[in-house]
């Protein structure tokens, strides 16, 4: 299996979020997620939404960055019904995130003070409707302590303490199903929904993981290593990445 | 017959300091470009920006005309960070009402139905409640009781936006794939500005193009500019891409005073003609 690579292992542990979702729309807004969302469609998904990451929605599985002449077009979708589509709740957002900590909360605003920030970034874009509405993931390539945060600085997507105050009516459909980064898949699957550790990526140590983290991880006893995607799935990767986009997104 | 046809620089005359503009597009995408630089030639200033951001926000920061930005977001797309709006926002220059993306289109819409607000679970348990002190919450009358945000209307003195093809009575019509919320900019302003690559007589307007592509219809239009090229450097299909390279020198005089005065003085102290000559080759 030394022709797997890491962005292989990502890609089909993002694809397994997918999993059960039905006739939704995925939205991925990085390489790995989008060649993910593919594989998911290209197997055990078919009937998964994608758009061709602006405004169609396209019936084939089309390869990721290049031009597709057999691109088939089942569907428009503008920004407009974006909206109306996420606040209808039929759609499993993938965002990335500068910080996102224990509880899930996820900040793609700025770092430092809101009033005067030290790094301005995109503003919270969809986040706050994203994460209130429907599904959400987070796909991180690079694992640090400044991603990894106890606590966000500004709360773009709503995490489960924050959830919580809300009564239950309100955060029906809030759920963070799980962070996926260069070391391994973390969900919110614990009691208080504090961040554990899913499974660790082939390779990857615990502790480089615990190093890595800004906040204390729940450890299950048995803890289990990310699934290596088969020889077919790494066939279709190959095929559905062909400039190898998300292995570039991981610095390789 | 109905003539709307005036300039960007007579329109752009009209502004008073201290206005509320909304402005259509998106990122940096068909963004009415041509009206931007003819607000930088107005000098008109303590404006109040309402815009899913790109560099019309960078640009109007940048020359000091922006009291206040309302935005979910300010990106430039192929270049994710908005430079000059994230300077201002790191120097502390301007104020702002950063909203989800969402709640932002709904403040919008209120404003185009004249209601007070519109309610949303966006925003809830998230930083915009804390950062928008200014933001309420309304219960519902019914059974559910659930405590909803009130996205505030957002109430424009002036919108402007640009369209691939229009008359003279100010029909605008989208040819591209994606409307974004430009009707929406029109019906929330007390005037509303449209520019358009092309005028054409009216009973052209549906030759190649779909009764859909309609989107602006002449109730919403104070006035109409013809701006070729009139979203330069964002894109604005299926007439044209955005100029990747433009865009990058624009991004590059972010870090260099120098940079940034030769690129005012070459592509933004100069008329709409000059502009269009300039970056023509």
């Amino acid at each position: 299996m030394s022709d797997v690579r890491l962005s292989d292992v990502c890609i089909a542990a993002v694809a397994d979020l997918f999993r059960n979702d039905g006739e939704i729309m995925v939205s991925p807004m990085a390489p790995v997620p989008a060649v993910a969302a593919r594989l998911a469609k290209k197997t055990f998904a078919p009937e998964l939404v994608l758009t061709d990451g602006f405004n169609k929605i396209i019936a084939n599985v089309a390869p990721y960055g290049v031009p597709d002449p057999d691109q088939v077009v089942e569907g428009w979708m503008p920004f407009r019904k974006v909206f109306d589509t996420l606040w209808w709740g039929k759609r499993h957002v993938i965002m990335g995130a500068t910080q996102v900590d224990q509880y899930g909360n996820q900040n793609i605003s700025c770092i430092g003070d809101f009033q005067k920030p030290k790094v301005q970034l995109l503003g919270s874009r969809g986040a706050p409707g994203n994460t209130i509405s429907h599904t959400t993931s987070y796909w991180v390539p690079k694992h640090t302590k400044h991603v990894f945060v106890p606590k966000v600085d500004v709360v773009s997507g709503l995490g489960y303490d924050n959830a919580a105050k809300l009564p239950e009516v309100t955060r029906a459909r809030h759920e963070i199903r799980a962070v996926v980064s260069n070391l391994g898949v973390f969900d919110f699957q614990t009691d208080d929904h504090r961040m554990r550790i899913r499974s660790i990526h082939p390779g990857v140590k615990l502790d480089d993981v615990i190093a890595n983290t800004g906040f204390e991880l729940i450890v299950p006893a048995d803890l289990p290593e990310t699934r290596t995607p088969t020889a077919d799935e790494v066939a279709l990767i190959r095929a559905l990445d062909p400039k190898g986009i998300a292995d570039k997104e991981l610095g390789a | 017959m109905i003539d709307k046809r005036k300039t960007v620089d007579e329109i752009a005359s009209t502004l008073r300091d201290g206005m509320t503009i909304g402005i259509g597009g998106w990122g940096s995408r068909r963004k009415p470009m041509a009206f931007v630089r003819a607000i930088v030639r107005s000098g008109v200033k303590d404006l109040t920006l309402v815009t899913y951001g790109g560099p019309d926000v960078g640009i109007l920061v940048r020359t000091g005309q922006v009291k206040k930005v309302v935005y979910g977001f300010v990106s430039l797309d192929s270049i994710p960070l908005e430079p000059h709006f994230r300077a201002a926002r790191q120097n502390g220059t301007i104020e702002v009402m950063e909203l989800d993306e969402g709640m932002f289109q709904l403040g919008l819409r209120a404003a185009a139905w004249r209601l007070p607000f519109l309610p949303t679970r966006a925003g809830l348990g998230t930083s915009i409640m804390d950062t928008n002190p200014e933001l309420k919450t309304v219960t519902s009358p019914y059974a559910d009781g659930e405590t909803l945000v009130a996205m505030p209307a957002l109430r424009l003195d002036a919108a402007f936006v640009h369209v691939n093809r229009a008359d003279a009575a100010g029909n605008g019509q989208v040819t591209g794939p994606d409307p974004y919320f430009d009707d929406l900019f029109c019906m929330a302003a007390d005037k509303a500005y449209l520019s358009a690559e092309e005028i054409v007589p009216t009973e052209k307007l549906l030759e190649g193009a779909p009764l859909q592509s309609l989107l602006i219809d002449r109730m919403m239009i104070t006035a109409v500019a013809h701006a070729k090229n009139g979203a330069h450097f964002t894109e604005c299909p299926p007439d044209y891409g955005r100029d990747e390279a433009f865009q990058k020198e624009y991004a590059a005089t972010a870090k260099d005073e120098a940079a940034w005065e030769a690129f005012r003085a070459r592509y933004l102290d100069v008329s709409e003609d000059e502009y269009q000559k300039a970056v023509s080759k």
